[in-house]
């Protein structure tokens, strides 16, 4: 049964508590639409998503069906049960204007980001910029080369690939639908997406 | 009735306290840090500024202004060090080793690598480099990874897990858990396959040591603990070192665009423009 769906606008932010057993499925309307995303203990908000140990849980870079999103202390937080996209990123972060000044010239330091997106969804739930940490990015493509070399290249997605992600304890889901313009991550063209949270069966 | 002691008075206490002080052994730290052996060519006794060795298990902090350099060694070559960065006048920002992996589309550090704060300016800059081993990916262990692998993590226990040493490192400057964010490693290594699998190298290396200079002022807290992916079963970290002193040189001119406008962006906070 869906409890909750919803088209979410391009560049906007969300947030939602998934409750344990509660499914959050993603679907990438338009292709390669990078969607950032934060998890937070409902319960204990300083308990939280940790992608360092999310990726050496698994011993790979790449979140693939049965990924357990891990939280700073070890706990799975979600399980990805299902994806027809056939990885996720979670080492290249969010974008801000900040690190787009850097990235791209100084003359975007005024374009909307995903670390706007992820402070105005925090806010309400009394948390802030400090408890902002390396991300998930669904539908994005962030390959390393054998010399290291690492960023975010044209994406695997397609439109309507979709992914499921089970939650196993209630947890806070921040989004932000990726706004950036520089990069390939959103094909330079952000796109609506479609949220919807499914009941335990 | 037991045998009076020598601490059952004040006076006793405090003269049994004093003596404790009396040949001890040189594991903590120099001081006055101007007394710091073994630094390096060219670097003035009178500038160190801390010199502390941080045992295996261990962890230390310390604020150090811009432009001191913190150089971090691995004597014995088991070191693992775990590294976090705070701006000091305004810790809110701070280390983001997803921004400093993907502005430098470098994963790996080495010299002339930055570490950037998730506002777009050098924290530190790595300008010398010896070891090549480092991690912005694995992050640290936690209480339930020491547990499983060597039965008690706890930070009080045998096996300290590097999150919560962390904890207490950044508590000591007011931070908390929620300020705990991914910290690189120093001194091992994680490379990535082209199937995107992690492989650890962590063979013992002694003698190398990587330096770090302070592009703004700056609270550094390193804990000392076995690297998350290290698969052997025994607790093994040998002790690091931590040395610094003030005045070191700014580093080459950077070497890409998106290092020029880092140092650039970190000069406009200073209104200091070079």
């Amino acid at each position: 049964m869906i409890v909750h769906d919803e088209v979410l606008a391009a560049r906007a932010p969300w947030a939602r508590v998934v409750r344990a057993g509660e499914t959050l499925r993603v679907v990438d309307l338009g292709g390669n639409q990078a969607v950032d995303c934060l998890l937070y203990d409902a319960a204990d908000p300083v308990h939280r998503y940790s992608a360092a140990d999310t990726i050496v849980g698994q011993r790979n870079i790449f979140l693939v069906e049965g990924t357990q999103l891990l939280s700073n202390e070890g706990v799975p937080m979600m399980t990805i049960t299902a994806t027809t996209c056939a990885y996720h990123d979670t080492i290249g972060g969010a974008c801000s204007r900040e690190s787009n000044t850097l990235r791209y010239g100084h003359h975007t330091a005024h374009q909307h980001a995903c670390v706007d997106n992820f402070l105005h969804a925090a806010a309400p739930f009394g948390l802030g910029k400090r408890d902002l940490v390396s991300n998930i990015n669904w539908f994005m493509n962030v390959p390393v080369g054998d010399d290291g070399m690492l960023g975010i290249v044209d994406g695997i997605s397609a439109p309507g690939l979709s992914l499921d992600v089970r939650a196993e304890i209630d947890v806070l889901v921040l989004i932000s639908n990726c706004p950036q313009i520089n990069n390939p991550c959103n094909g330079f063209d952000p796109t609506p997406v479609q949220l919807q949270v499914i009941a335990a069966p | 009735m037991n045998e009076e002691t020598r601490t059952a008075t004040l006076a006793g206490a405090r003269d049994d306290a004093r003596s404790r002080a009396d040949g001890a052994p040189t594991t903590g730290p120099t001081v006055p840090p101007t007394a710091a052996p073994d630094l390096p060519v060219g670097v003035a006794p009178g500038s160190v500024v801390w010199d502390e060795p941080v045992p295996g298990g261990g962890y230390a902090s310390c604020q150090l202004p811009r432009n001191a350099v913190l150089q971090v060694s691995d004597p014995d070559g088991d070191a693992c060090v775990q590294l976090l960065v705070y701006r000091a006048d305004q810790t809110a920002e701070r280390l983001n080793v997803a921004d400093t992996v993907k502005v430098q589309w470098q994963a790996y550090l080495g010299e002339g690598a930055l570490l950037l704060s998730d506002m777009g300016r050098v924290l530190m800059t790595i300008v010398d480099d010896t070891s090549a081993r480092h991690d912005c990916l694995g992050g640290c262990s936690n209480r339930r990874r020491n547990d499983e692998r060597y039965g008690d993590g706890s930070m009080w226990g045998p096996a300290p897990n590097g999150r919560d040493l962390l904890a207490l490192g950044a508590a000591k400057h007011g931070l908390g858990r929620v300020d705990l964010g991914p910290p690189v490693n120093l001194f091992k290594s994680v490379r990535v396959g082209g199937d995107g699998a992690l492989h650890l190298d962590g063979s013992r290396r002694p003698g190398t040591h990587v330096a770090l200079r302070a592009e703004l002022d700056v609270i550094v807290v390193v804990a000392n603990t076995p690297h998350p992916l290290d698969d052997r079963d025994s607790y093994t970290v040998s002790p690091a070192r931590c040395t610094a002193w003030l005045g070191g040189p700014a580093a080459d001119s950077p070497s890409t665009p998106e290092r020029q406008r880092a140092y650039e962006n970190t000069a406009l906070v200073l209104g200091a423009h070079s």
